[in-house]
């Protein structure tokens, strides 16, 4: 076999194995109540027979080894249950609310990704001069404030003070696709904001790593002008880590999302998965929690399989 | 002793500030902490210097008093995460072999989980009380400890004195701690502060999401989530917590390069 194809199996094989041993993370954080679930969710006060009931309508009388195996045969076909809250199909649930999430962090990936490779090419031509210290300090800022603030902050003003954009995001299916876009401004600049700071970072230090090789001093020497210097020669060798940061940083963005939606109630699956924590919602919670924990992985692992094949290296075995 | 630089005496000045407001606080706010003294959401004035929340209580006190909670447990989570982290840490790189290898793997697969998403999941079935809160938040960033401190100590078991401690027959437990943990001391300290931040931002997003700190108790994240609803009348209240935590977090990070400047320069002077 192809080394390159070896790498690329082991590597979604470890994936896969690492999404397996998160279920079993995810369902396990959910049992270790010293009681039950069933006693947490009905309280102190319930009475044994309607705690025999939920226990016997979430199979709680069973091992829970057996439970989980159960939940996870169900979630590969698609199956998560149904809600405690409401009774209503989360499989159904979670896939419009997946679609929302979706649109909002892909939206604001493509924003976020271009600028914040031009920002950090940017500050690598003029390092250590004005521009990149203005533009490190005002990332610096954004990534000092958590997501709800910055989120707020925006909102005051963009919404209120100065009304260029809506201060709350619900979108329905009915919208058109503009309309749609223009519901989500500030959410989607909340996210670019919080993601560009990291992303320019993790960009700058890798050009300059590479701006340290003996090749890049020849090009300047030859007399090539700075810029070309930095996007013909300096880039192409820092794509690899390039590549792997904007996927952390997509994947940052899935997460961070939960936070955002909650501010500006966004019908997306963070705020899903908030409500129904508060209420207990123990069969929502756990679907919720491997979907993120799927995306996060998945991303993680795409960012792997990109740096092999970007990694000329690894192509030619010795 | 050398001269501080400006920078880190002006985050040191606002630190020392903060934490002594936050230890103060019953004497310092000018009100009781959740007692309503006038109306709904008035502006700044002599009386009440930041204006008055969402149920008529006086925002400074809110903001004294939330300042204490969200601090305190920030800085137990951060004591929870530096214990438990940098303990296993040194310890998989002193014995290494397979503890290293089951400490490690087990390590990747809870950060292979976004940590909000895991705590939302564990407080799902929690009762929610600061000391749950604090062991879920603690817990959960010890696996960013142990990753740096497995890191500096692996470098530091390959060590002539590490050696000599071994051939003196000390056990593993003195090794850790007599050997291991005061020369990796500078880098944790210094991580110290980062890990701080990310616990007071933490502890804010899990109030703001009413997971966190229960009213009628006080914190920055909890007063977001309490005048979230006067923005849009233009009320700023729930605004003040921002300017808090980022004065806050970027006066931490200020000493904290200060401290790994001056440790590291302090090694250096004692070789030679």
């Amino acid at each position: 076999m192809h080394p390159v194809v070896k790498l690329l199996a082991q590597r979604i094989a470890l994936g896969i194995l690492l999404l397996l041993a998160a279920s079993v993370l995810i369902f396990g954080g959910t049992q270790i109540l010293p009681g039950d679930v069933a006693q947490a969710i009905l309280g102190q006060q319930a009475t044994p027979v309607a705690l025999a009931n939920l226990r016997a309508q979430m199979g709680l009388n069973d091992p829970a080894y057996i439970r989980y195996f159960h939940w996870l045969f169900g979630a590969m076909h698609g199956d998560f249950g149904t809600s405690l809250a409401n009774g209503s199909d989360v499989a159904t649930d979670i896939a419009g609310r997946l679609a929302n999430t979706l649109f909002l962090a892909a939206t604001a990936a493509i924003i976020a990704v271009p600028t914040a490779i031009t920002l950090g090419l940017i500050s690598v031509r003029y390092q250590g001069r004005w521009p990149d210290k203005v533009i490190s300090a005002v990332t610096l800022a954004t990534v000092s404030v958590p997501e709800f603030l910055l989120g707020y902050i925006l909102m005051f003003f963009l919404a209120v003070e100065y009304p260029i954009a809506p201060s709350v995001s619900t979108i329905y299916d009915s919208m058109g696709f503009f309309e749609k876009l223009h519901a989500i401004v500030l959410p989607v600049m909340v996210l670019v904001l919080v993601v560009l700071g990291h992303m320019m970072r993790m960009t700058r230090a890798a050009i300059l790593n590479v701006m340290q090789s003996a090749y890049i001093e020849t090009a300047e020497l030859k007399g090539i002008r700075p810029f070309l210097v930095i996007f013909r020669h300096a880039f192409p060798n820092a794509v690899s880590p390039v590549v792997n940061v904007v996927m952390i940083n997509l994947a940052y963005l899935v997460v961070g999302v939960v936070v955002v939606e909650v501010v500006f109630v966004f019908p997306g699956m963070g705020q899903y998965l908030v409500d129904h924590v508060a209420k207990r919602d123990v069969p929502v919670v756990q679907a919720c929690g491997l979907v993120f924990a799927a995306v996060y992985i998945g991303l993680n692992m795409l960012a792997d399989v990109i740096s092999i094949l970007a990694n000329p290296r690894l192509r030619h075995p010795k | 002793m050398k001269r501080i630089p400006l920078s880190a005496l002006l985050g040191l000045t606002i630190v020392a500030a903060y934490f002594l407001a936050a230890i103060f606080a019953p004497l310092i706010a000018p009100y009781g902490m959740a007692d309503a003294v006038g109306g709904v959401w008035e502006p700044s004035s002599a009386q009440y210097w930041l204006g008055t929340d969402s149920i008529g209580r006086d925002l400074l006190t809110r903001m004294i008093y939330g300042g204490r909670t969200t601090i305190a447990i920030a800085v137990a989570a951060t004591l929870l995460s530096f214990g438990t982290g940098a303990t296993l840490g040194f310890t998989a790189a002193t014995l290494g072999g397979w503890v290293d290898q089951a400490l490690s793997r087990f390590i990747d697969l809870i950060m292979a989980i976004p940590s909000l998403i895991f705590a939302l999941v564990v407080l799902s079935v929690m009762p929610v009380t600061v000391g749950t809160l604090i062991l879920v938040m603690g817990l959960l960033d010890s696996t960013r400890v142990f990753r740096l401190a497995r890191a500096v100590a692996v470098d530091i078991t390959v060590m002539d004195y590490v050696e000599a401690a071994r051939l003196r027959g000390e056990g593993q437990i003195w090794i850790i701690f007599r050997e291991v943990l005061p020369n990796a001391l500078s880098p944790l300290v210094a991580e110290m502060g980062m890990r701080f931040i990310f616990q007071v931002l933490f502890i804010s997003t899990l109030s703001f999401l009413g997971l966190g700190v229960q009213p009628p108790m006080a914190d920055w994240g909890g007063i977001v989530k309490e005048n979230k609803d006067g923005i849009v009348y233009g009320v700023t209240a729930a605004l003040y917590p921002a300017i808090a935590i980022a004065t806050l977090a970027i006066s931490v990070n200020l000493v904290a390069d200060w401290i790994l400047n001056r440790t590291t320069s302090l090694k250096g002077g004692r070789n030679g």
